[in-house]
């Protein structure tokens, strides 16, 4: 908790609810025609210089996707959507790919560097930044530049976008995109199957821990474009990798689509942590603009004794769509789910995950945390299920909500479902409100109401903080306080 | 010092409070007695600044600065502090985290330089080592499943910790059973100084044989109806309150 203080001098220091990743960066940019259609995902496809069957899998997606609906069974609400009122491919003109920082155009640059990503390898290495992270910094619809490439090489690793990697590695891209996350699995996957432009890729050979963490780093720039990120990581046989994400997106008027895919693989023993930050601009206070996230992420422990751990910090967005799922097929596979979403003003979030117990002896693990603020809306929706033949699984819940004031709505729908009769649930849940009486003790002894608020926050997510790689969490809590600003009086 | 002069307070359209005037000087222990209703807790969360209360009247000065125009936390840092009736619980806030932050927000209103982080831990040790509070208290959530006398001696802790010059002390004795009100009344004794004063609020004439007023305040009403010396409490515990229900009615 030593952050509490920092968390609360960085609360003050905000003068009104100013998000403070709101600026744009003027650049010249290549964009598709506006719209959606065959063409369109030709030309994206084009533009990536892929492979015939990528296209080809693309194509596949598009047609399935023009016979599906959206989905409506989740508590939010929102005008509908006009798919052909977006640009499916927005990227900063370069001079072909740039292999060093030094091609890449100077404005991009410092776009990061005010968001304070850490893309200077010399930078990192000379100590500026206090720990050795590689990035790979996705702008709009493509990847610019991933930082220690050679380094991770070096282990084996592949760090690479995914567009790279359908060049470098296009055997094992075509190997497992796609078989966690099938094209049709919904209607925003299949959507993103057929558009998706950028987002990383990772492969941890067998028996290889990691050297550093990964971490991407997306950013929407342009008006009226959605992103479509389709994120890879493989870990082979006893391997393991620690990845986050970091997202924000410019103050505009209108809301932005941002429907990504995220597939996970473990093989036997192999580990992954997907840590998330999600700090989308989350609209103004009336609920004008503001990004709707709605993204799948799921990830298979295909493997025995394997392990996957989704930690996510939900703070930003108009809309959050979310649910990151764990398929515990292989033995004594464990699947975590660690989440913080807060949510003011007008936001609306519904979260939570899916544990499908497939193998023998499975666990799964999730500590739920929902901040609720303003008028916004926060849902906890969860599913656990026990397959036939998840002899021993053992899955324990614990979905807390906190309200600050009295105009929000805190909203829980755990799903059950066991067909194996050794299997064990638990699960626990509370809600409760930050009262007067506790924001008048602390108070009483020198904390202003936003301090104490912030303190009284910190508390409540600690379990959750936890979890997400030390600088992180810092930053984590920083970026909660700075989310409830103005919701106390 | 603290001077209250004419203080009428009413909560919900309920009038509380009702002219109370009432001085406290420097070093001086006044002890506040009264049946319930009169309005001794009313009067410490007014003092303390507890939004709800509307003052319609009157004025309340520490050492000559009216704090009715300060919020709560800007009284706290001018040195007022009130020991809880109930001590609010803090989940996942450990104590220790807890205690830095309030004494830092207090120094940083005061403009004053945080204190060294190692200095701080030693004054947090040697208060707990004095009122019997294990180390292993202070890394648990601030008064989470804390016993009620542990939550009072914790009460006790900060008092001692951010040394204020003017406490008041809500009901410290209810809900402790001897032994606890022996070692919180020892804490409490231990931070008597000619510089500080306190209001010691309490129905019963127990809390005062181990802490000695010096000056012994009866409420009814809303008002302090008679006013003496220690022995007034003695006499108390031997009338009841009767008399003072009927007095100002």
């Amino acid at each position: 908790m030593a952050a509490v203080q920092e968390t609360v001098d960085q609360v003050k220091a905000i003068d009104v609810d100013q998000y403070k990743y709101g600026f744009s960066t003027e650049l010249e940019v290549d964009k598709a025609p506006l719209g959606l259609n065959e063409d369109i995902v030709r030309l994206i496809s084009a533009k990536k210089g892929e492979p015939d069957w990528m296209l080809e899998w693309r194509l596949d997606a598009y047609r399935r996707w023009l016979t599906m609906r959206e989905p409506t069974w989740a508590r939010v609400a929102y005008p509908k959507i006009d798919f052909n009122d977006i640009y499916y491919y927005a990227a900063p003109k370069m001079n072909a790919a740039p292999q060093t920082l030094d091609e890449v155009d100077p404005a991009i640059l410092e776009t990061y560097k005010k968001l304070g990503i850490p893309l200077r390898e010399q930078e990192i290495l000379a100590g500026v930044q206090t720990s050795k992270v590689a990035v790979d910094a996705v702008f709009d619809s493509v990847s610019v530049v991933t930082t220690f490439k050679a380094e991770l090489a070096k282990a084996g690793v592949i760090f690479c976008s995914i567009s790279e990697a359908l060049k470098e590695h296009p055997e094992l891209v075509r190997k497992y995109l796609g078989t966690v996350v099938p094209v049709t699995d919904n209607f925003y996957a299949t959507l993103n199957a057929a558009v998706f432009t950028d987002g990383s890729f990772v492969y941890i050979p067998k028996g290889v821990r990691c050297p550093m963490e990964l971490s991407t780093y997306f950013r929407i720039n342009e008006r009226n474009t959605g992103q479509f990120e389709r994120t890879l990581i493989i870990a082979e046989e006893g391997s393991y990798v620690s990845y986050l994400e970091g997202c924000t997106a410019p103050q505009r008027d209108e809301n932005q689509l941002h429907a990504a895919v995220v597939e996970l693989i473990t093989m036997d023993d192999a580990e992954i942590k997907y840590s998330t930050v999600q700090n989308w601009y989350p609209g103004d206070k009336d609920g004008k603009g503001g990004i709707y996230n709605f993204v799948t992420k799921r990830g298979d422990c295909r493997g025995k004794n394997s392990k996957i751990s989704w930690t996510q910090v939900e703070t930003g967005s108009a809309i959050t769509w979310k649910y990151p799922s764990c398929i515990l097929r292989g033995d004594g596979s464990r699947g975590e789910f660690y989440s913080i979403a807060v949510s003011n003003g007008m936001q609306q979030v519904d979260s939570g995950t899916k544990m499908i117990h497939l193998g023998k002896n499975t666990t799964s693990r999730i500590i739920s945390k929902g901040i609720s603020a303003g008028r916004s809306q926060n849902t906890y929706r969860g599913q656990v299920s026990a397959h036939r033949k998840a002899t021993n699984m053992r899955n324990f819940t614990n979905c807390d909500s906190l309200l600050i004031g009295d105009q929000c709505g805190a909203h829980t729908v755990p799903y059950m479902e066991c067909n194996n009769a050794t299997a064990v649930f638990e699960h626990e849940a509370t809600t409760s409100k930050i009262s007067e009486d506790q924001l008048f003790y602390c108070q009483q002894r020198g904390l202003n109401p936003e301090e104490a608020t912030a303190l009284i926050v910190n508390g409540f997510v600690k379990d959750v903080l936890q979890q997400l790689p030390m600088e992180f969490a810092v930053e984590a809590q920083k970026l909660i306080s700075i989310s409830l600003e103005g919701s106390v009086g | 010092m603290l001077e209250i002069r004419n203080l009428h307070v009413s909560i919900e359209d309920k009038k509380i409070l009702n002219g109370l005037t009432l001085t406290v000087h420097d070093g001086e222990v006044a002890a506040i007695m009264g049946p319930n209703g009169s309005g001794k807790s009313t009067l410490s969360y007014v003092i303390a600044g507890k939004p709800d209360y509307e003052v319609l009247d009157g004025e309340i000065l520490l050492d000559g600065q009216n704090v009715l125009e300060l919020e709560a936390h800007e009284r706290a840092a001018a040195g007022l502090f009130l020991a809880f009736q109930y001590p609010l619980e803090i989940p996942g806030v450990a104590t220790m985290s807890f205690l830095k932050a309030a004494m830092n927000a207090q120094r940083k209103i005061r403009g004053e330089e945080e204190m060294a982080t190692a200095d701080f831990m030693k004054a947090v040790r040697a208060a707990a080592d004095g009122l019997g509070i294990p180390q292993d208290m202070l890394r648990r959530g601030l008064n989470v499943g804390f016993s009620g006398g542990e939550k009072k001696r914790m009460e006790i802790l900060q008092m001692a910790l951010l040394a204020p010059n003017f406490c008041i002390l809500d009901e410290t004795d209810s809900g402790l059973d001897i032994d606890a009100l022996k070692v919180v009344s020892e804490g409490v004794n231990a931070l008597r100084d000619p510089k500080r004063a306190f209001l010691v609020i309490t129905h019963y004439q127990r809390l005062l044989n181990y802490i000695v007023p010096d000056t012994v305040h009866v409420m009814a009403h809303g008002q302090v109806v008679k006013s003496g010396g220690k022995e007034l409490a003695l006499e108390l515990e031997a009338t009841g309150y009767a008399d003072y229900k009927t007095l100002a009615a």
